[in-house]
């Protein structure tokens, strides 16, 4: 049988305010365990808490950009239930009246369509804190530092059909959040966490299959494992005549399988109701009016304008936009290099291949935007060879030398662009060769041409010491073959 | 209006309450009071009244996203029952 694939995703999105939702702790990462939990996060008889406004214009950022509607009069609802990481016995957050109403997001397709996505609401609340598991003498230990850090959770509809689309959402939602600077949007610290919720239905039928959630999946290629290996459990339920039970379950993405995480049915029971410590937010025209007037650069409009502006490719443009540091970094460095097509291919390629490599953030490339922009701008001006450019730029990786007219002197990488001089040595090489000469000259495919070219490089990089501009030497190449 | 064992059953599990049997009966006659009287509340015509989040007619007041409180984990662990490492130790969680 053939299946509809259906996902929906909720996504918890950390906001990078300096301090808590309620409370005026610090919300850095790292710190050592329970030293930002103060009595507002413990849940000390008496306290109350005081909202963040900096969350809620943070929150006021996101709906703007998803085109969304702003809820004027946000309300807080407790959420009940018991977890020694969530000291009050319920999390404050919102249901019926979130602060960002429906909007939706577009995603690009690999096929080069537009898919929109929508988004049902998505609401502010507070993480819980931390439960570790090893072995403290039997028991659990308890690290509340998280315990407040604002988030905002994201609830989409149910439209996306594969796990390439709801990676595509994903990476499209990191895109913007970060863009927008409202979330550090670093994964492995669990900035962006993500549930599934996937259900199978027959091709083309219009009734929903029953759903599962998978929780908490902390990076893309997981939630894209997650994704897969739920289809194909739901699959062999549903072919084999079974079932699929509605349930929460765990996924394992170091051995690809997954658990039911729920067994009482009571856990889900929430009853939830508006929180009393806390009075309705209002938020009016103006301040909305002003969160409009300070959004910054949103990835689809760096796109558009790195086209325009910079003369970029469909591909380059959506690579660089889609990252808001590495856009800001292709910037700097066609600030110094102009060449923007150069730079954004050694920016996607070599660059971004050594980052991977060693698993670096932009912000930690040990090659500035100014360096790149100075080693662009000495491939354009032909003093350097691709090749020789590499070595420069795994130079000033290494840390060898900052300086790039420095490194091209010191290792002798200036390509000879004299004609004079490389004319004699093509000269040279083709009279040591002549029976490849008289091949090529009775060669009369192009194909086949252009590829014994090709033999020739060889010997005249050697002969210059893979100093000559291999593009001079191809244009003296053939001129002297005679086409 | 009245509830029954199973929903105070439910509630007392949802709500961590220990409850013996012998208190149910006079748990479902006060309950059940209660519920009836909140059955002559819903029970007024509310058509023209917007549902009220918070019985003060006022809207919350927010702070500026400052860092305000200091480390005092010596002071708030000094009261708990067990601690290790900075951790609050709790009973295993796991299931």
């Amino acid at each position: 049988m053939q299946w509809d694939i259906v996902i929906g995703l909720e996504v918890h999105i950390q906001l990078a305010t300096k301090s808590k939702i309620f409370s005026g702790s610090s919300t850095a990462f790292g710190a050592e365990p329970n030293t930002q939990a103060s009595a507002v996060d413990l849940a000390m008889p008496g306290t109350l808490p005081v909202p963040n406004a900096e969350a809620f214009r943070y929150a006021v950022m996101f709906g703007l950009a998803v085109n969304a509607e702003i809820g004027r009069r946000s309300v807080f609802e407790r959420k009940n239930y018991f977890y020694p990481d969530l000291p009050k016995g319920y999390q404050t957050t919102q249901l019926a009246q979130p602060i960002v109403g429906p909007g939706h997001i577009d995603i690009d397709l690999a096929n080069g369509e537009t898919k929109r996505v929508r988004i049902h609401h998505a609401h502010l609340e507070e993480d819980a804190g931390k439960s570790l598991h090893e072995d403290f003498h039997g028991m659990s230990g308890i690290d509340l530092n998280r315990a407040g850090t604002p988030l905002i959770e994201v609830v989409t509809e149910p439209d996306m059909n594969s796990a390439e689309e709801a990676v595509a959402f994903a990476r499209k939602l990191h895109s913007i959040v970060t863009s927008l600077g409202i979330c550090d949007g670093d994964l492995s610290q669990g900035s962006m966490r993500f549930d599934v919720n996937v259900s199978l239905k027959p091709k083309g039928s219009d009734t929903l299959g029953t759903r599962t959630e998978t929780k908490n999946l902390n990076s893309f290629r997981f939630m894209e494992q997650a994704i897969r290996h739920e289809v194909e459990r739901q699959m062999e339920i549903l072919e084999e005549g079974g079932q699929v039970v509605q349930e929460t379950r765990l996924y394992n993405g170091d051995r690809d399988e997954s658990r039911s995480m729920r067994t009482k049915e009571e856990a889900n029971d929430y009853r939830y109701f508006p929180c009393p410590d806390l009075l309705p937010v209002v938020i009016d025209d103006d301040f909305i009016d002003d969160v409009r007037a300070s959004l910054p650069e949103l990835p689809d409009a760096r796109r558009a304008r790195f086209q325009s502006q910079y003369g970029l490719n469909d591909y380059d443009s959506g690579q660089l936009a889609g990252d808001a540091r590495l856009s800001a970094f292709f910037e700097d460095a066609v600030h110094q290099g102009k060449d923007a097509k150069l730079t954004a291919n050694w920016i996607l390629g070599e660059f971004s291949a050594r980052l991977k490599a060693e698993e670096k953030t932009v912000a930690e490339a040990p090659v500035s935007a100014t360096q790149l922009g100075q080693l662009v701008a000495r491939i354009a001006d032909n003093t350097l060879s691709s090749a020789g450019a590499k070595k420069v730029l795994e130079a000033l990786w290494s840390g060898e030398s900052s300086d790039v007219d420095a490194i091209i002197e010191a290792k002798g990488l200036k390509q000879v662009s004299d004609t004079g001089a490389l004319e004699a040595m093509v000269d040279e090489v083709l009279a040591s060769m002549p029976e490849q000469v008289a091949q090529y000259q009775a060669e009369d495919n192009p194909k086949k041409r252009k590829k014994m070219l090709g033999g020739f490089m060889g010997p005249l990089m050697k002969a210059s010491k893979g100093q000559g501009n291999p593009k001079l030497f191809n244009e003296i190449l053939i001129r002297k073959l005679g086409d | 209006m009245s509830i029954s064992r199973e929903d105070i059953e439910k509630v007392a599990l949802l709500a961590r309450i220990r409850v013996d049997d012998a208190q149910i009966p006079a748990l479902e006659k006060d309950l059940g009071n209660i519920l009836t009287l909140v059955g002559q509340l819903a029970a007024a015509d509310t058509d023209n009244v917007e549902p009220m989040a918070h019985p003060l007619d006022a809207v919350q007041r927010l702070r500026p996203d400052e860092v305000t409180e200091s480390n005092q984990r010596e002071a708030f662990q000094a009261i708990a029952p067990a601690t290790e490492n900075g951790l609050y130790l709790v009973p295993k969680v796991i299931e």
